[in-house]
């Protein structure tokens, strides 16, 4: 049983990573400051249930995921259906990969960095549908395990990393339409790309 | 990336291996194989660091204000709320 004297101390480090959560969840800065805040309101309100020294963080996460599922989201009559199935694995390798290699001395995290603005990533994450939004989020930006994940989101182990998997395609896709439209990508590149689908072909 | 049945492995555990999901031995052979696969050891690579620079491109501060009213929210809400002193945020 956790004190409540302590509440404001321990909860303190986790305000700014769940801010970070809750405006890619919302999408929007009004509901997510508005989404911290009941967060807060009731992880006080059960605090006393809350087990001294176990995992605070994603105890915070859990109510947090379940105040957004239960007030802010969008009601549906059923989950979003996406079909992934056209995007490859290494999608965004296969297109970016080898522009990279041509930049010498540079690490692969400051060309990305360069490729990818603050805006464009968040688009391209808020673009997810929420079922898959939610495991990245939570596996991506918070590094999160397999196991909290899907007690945070309440579902199966295998449907964590099914959902994870997706995700992250669907992730490489929007970021590559982004780099396309601005003209990163060249077209020589692309047509390399679209014509050696089958990579047993492109094989030297 | 070489059609091999190692590669093909390798990459049906890449998102394990960076999440670090993998058993110990699972994950030593991983690393073997990347240490002889410049291939895989190259989509690797870029599979972490996009990974990085997700998460560094979204680190949106919180603004400033917000922890305030937080604490005046709890405040308001629990007479028993010990946290921050009162006047001092």
């Amino acid at each position: 049983m956790a004190d409540r004297s302590t509440f404001a101390d321990e909860v303190e480090p986790f305000m700014g990573p769940l801010y970070v959560a809750a405006l890619r969840m919302t999408r929007n800065p009004a509901d997510a400051e508005d989404l911290v805040q009941e967060t807060f309101l009731r992880a006080f309100r059960g605090f006393e249930g809350f087990e001294a020294g176990t995992n605070l963080k994603a105890w915070l996460y859990r109510i947090l995921t379940n105040t957004f599922i239960n007030q802010y989201r969008a009601k549906k009559r059923r989950p979003e259906e996406t079909d992934v199935e056209d995007v490859e694995d290494l999608y965004l390798y296969r297109r970016l990969g080898g522009l990279e290699a041509a930049a010498v001395g540079r690490s692969a995290e400051d060309e990305l960095m360069d490729f990818f603005t603050e805006a464009e990533v968040a688009r391209a994450v808020d673009g997810l549908p929420e079922a898959f939004r939610l495991a990245v989020l939570l596996a991506d930006v918070e590094e999160f395990s397999y196991k909290e994940i899907a007690e945070i989101l309440d579902i199966p182990i295998g449907t964590v990393m099914s959902r994870l998997h997706r995700g992250r395609k669907l992730l490489q896709k929007e970021l590559y339409d982004f780099a396309s439209a601005r003209g990163l990508v060249s077209p020589v590149a692309a047509a390399r790309i679209d014509g050696a689908g089958d990579r047993s072909s492109s094989a030297p | 990336m070489r059609d091999d049945i190692d590669c093909e492995q390798a990459l049906i555990l890449l998102y394990q291996f960076i999440d670090g999901e993998l058993t110990i031995e699972r994950r030593d052979w991983i690393t073997g194989h990347l240490h002889g696969c410049t291939h895989c050891f190259a989509a690797f690579d870029f599979e972490q660091e996009l990974r990085t620079v997700i998460r560094s491109r979204l680190q949106t501060p919180m603004p400033d204000a917000l922890r305030g009213r937080i604490m005046d929210a709890l405040q308001r809400e629990f007479p028993d709320f010990g946290g921050g002193v009162p006047g001092l945020h």
